[in-house]
């Protein structure tokens, strides 16, 4: 097996489109190619997340439109779909086949039309990937599951209701900072100053969630394209290497047993610090799936960056903003730079690698750049997990 | 490679009569509509697994906590704990009529949790009540929409000691 690296990277502005998703995903895929220096007749397969187009544009099979598009010829172009982590499981399995000999280019991102569905027919496709049998009929939403998950905390780590709601609200405190100073976000500008109070008092979506716990419904896409280490040199002087993936599969809500600790997640984290040689204190930075502000505390405890219970008052005390222990979503994430969820993973992906090459916007990049860095990505209520590791030198 | 040897097999196909055996082995000892038919009749269903004796609930084809494949329908008390609840406010589409509701989680006397909503007065829904008894008292009926074709259910559950 060989190792593989990422030459090229594309992301469009998140937000609301009026471009089609064919459109979006040309889009960041040119921006990538362009990056790598390579052209459409250099790709040799097509890998794209994409949880929706069927509800968003009445479009199923849409890999194989995406490079018709780009008229990359008649290779194989294949979707993934895992919910919200769609676009890193297609970038995990790009891998794969990279490092497998099988091909040298290829292709591989996401995108999504969520925010043109409209709020209600949104939230019902969202919800598709929750047990349909099961959470289907008692009308769980995605919010839901995460104040169900939050309620839990509490209960699990004995933190008051109330003091709990204002801990999480400073993980959507500092991911709007971040988010507004993204010029490709889709809160730029806006709410860069919000307050704990902002978001505690504002309209209740899921109780205890608000609706700024939340990230938003979003249009967009991102892409990469990979080749082998060992030719990595040949298009770019800073090339940025996978180290490590990590992939696992959840259950129905009712059989993943404890909410605040899914093994899911926990299994998928330890798989990509195994193949990469890694511990959690050897990364410097971290994009993560803070699709609900609980879901950020979560996961920085499932991955292994603090001990259980420890997230709130480690972001409280300002521990994963710029400047603390472990930076965590300086592109703003989910909450601040918006969720076209199939797009997600290769967004996550773009931002480690802008931070490596030290193209992060200002106020978002680190200082050093990060030697290694990790994505997070979650599908579904904790059904799809997937983890990539990153870093500037090869193994 | 001078042993190797060679299977000599006719391919004459297989019998339609074998085929159709096959088929009827059954694989699932409880389908979900019989587990939600039981439900529509006031009772809480699932399987008891003949090698571990654990209880799994909403059903599945293999055992929930072993795997086992030797599972035996049983009839549940339908009490538990309240794990957990939320309540909506936003609901998806189809559901707007219900709000607001409670969904919850329950870890039923037996072993196995499972979800369904919690019928409560929405200002006592607070989180003091996790960690109640709570017990089935019925069932809500989602009537599906262009992609969920027939009527579905979930358990109700009340705290018990509380009408």
């Amino acid at each position: 097996m060989r190792d593989v690296a990422i030459i090229g990277v594309g992301h469009t502005k998140f937000g609301r489109a009026s471009k089609t998703s064919l459109e979006l995903f040309s889009e960041a895929s040119l921006q990538a190619m362009d990056d790598a220096g390579v052209i459409g007749q250099d790709i040799e397969a097509l890998f794209q997340g994409a949880a929706l187009p069927g509800f968003e544009e009445g479009q199923v099979m849409p890999a194989a439109f995406s490079a018709a598009e780009l008229n990359l010829g008649h290779i194989p172009a294949t979707r993934y779909e895992g919910a919200c982590a769609s676009a890193s499981i297609a970038i995990r399995d790009a891998v794969m086949w990279v490092s497998s000999g099988e091909y040298d280019i290829v292709l591989a991102g996401g995108v999504e039309k969520a925010l043109t569905m409209g709020t209600a027919f949104a939230t019902r496709t969202f919800a598709m990937s929750c047990h349909a049998p099961t959470e289907g009929p008692a009308g769980l939403t995605f919010p839901g599951v995460f104040a169900m998950a939050a309620r839990r905390y509490s209960k699990e780590y004995d933190i008051p209701l109330d003091t709990l709601r204002e801990k999480m609200a400073q993980v959507s405190v500092k991911n709007h900072k971040h988010g507004a100073l993204n010029p490709r976000a889709q809160f730029y500008k806006k709410m860069g100053d919000l307050k704990v109070e902002d978001v505690v008092n504002a309209r209740m979506i899921a109780d205890p969630l608000t609706l700024m716990d939340c990230c938003p419904f979003s249009d967009g896409a991102a892409a990469l394209v990979l080749c082998p280490a060992e030719d990595a040199g040949k298009y770019m002087d800073d090339p940025v290497y996978v180290l490590g993936t990590g992939q696992s599969s959840g259950s129905s809500l009712s059989k993943m047993g404890d909410l605040t600790k899914p093994v899911s997640r926990i299994q998928s984290a330890k798989v990509a610090f195994k193949h990469a040689g890694l511990e959690p204190r050897d990364i410097d930075i971290l994009e993560l799936h803070d699709c609900f502000t609980i879901a950020e505390l979560i996961a920085l405890e499932c991955m292994g960056f603090f001990g259980w219970g420890e997230a709130a008052d480690a972001t409280a005390q300002g521990e994963t903003d710029i400047g603390g222990k472990l930076p965590t979503n300086m592109s703003g994430g989910l909450i601040g730079k918006g969720h076209p969820i199939g797009a997600t993973g290769a967004s996550q992906v773009y931002w480690i690698v802008k931070q490596m090459r030290g193209e992060a916007a200002k106020g978002n990049q680190i200082d050093p750049v990060p030697e290694y860095g990790m994505t997070d990505t979650l599908g579904g209520d904790f059904g799809t997990l997937c983890h990539i590791i990153l870093g500037r030198t090869k193994r | 490679m001078a042993n190797k040897k060679v299977m000599k097999k006719e391919m004459v196909g297989k019998e339609q009569e074998e085929i159709e055996k096959e088929l009827s082995n059954e694989y699932i000892a409880l389908t979900y509509a019989d587990y939600e038919a039981g439900l529509k009749a006031g009772k809480l269903l699932g399987l008891k697994c003949a090698s571990c004796g654990g209880i799994t609930c909403h059903p599945m084809p293999v055992c929930q906590w072993c795997s086992g494949r030797h599972l035996e329908k049983v009839e549940l008390s339908g009490e538990g704990e309240l794990r957990t609840f939320t309540i909506i406010r936003v609901a998806s589409e189809g559901f707007e009529d219900d709000v607001p509701y409670i969904p919850c989680l329950v870890e039923i006397k037996e072993g196995p949790c499972i979800i369904g909503r919690l019928d409560i007065d929405v200002e006592s829904a607070t989180q003091g009540i996790i960690g109640k008894t709570v017990t089935l008292d019925g069932i809500s009926t989602y009537n599906g929409d262009k992609f969920v074709s027939g009527e579905h259910v979930c358990p109700v559950f009340k705290i018990v000691g509380q009408e």
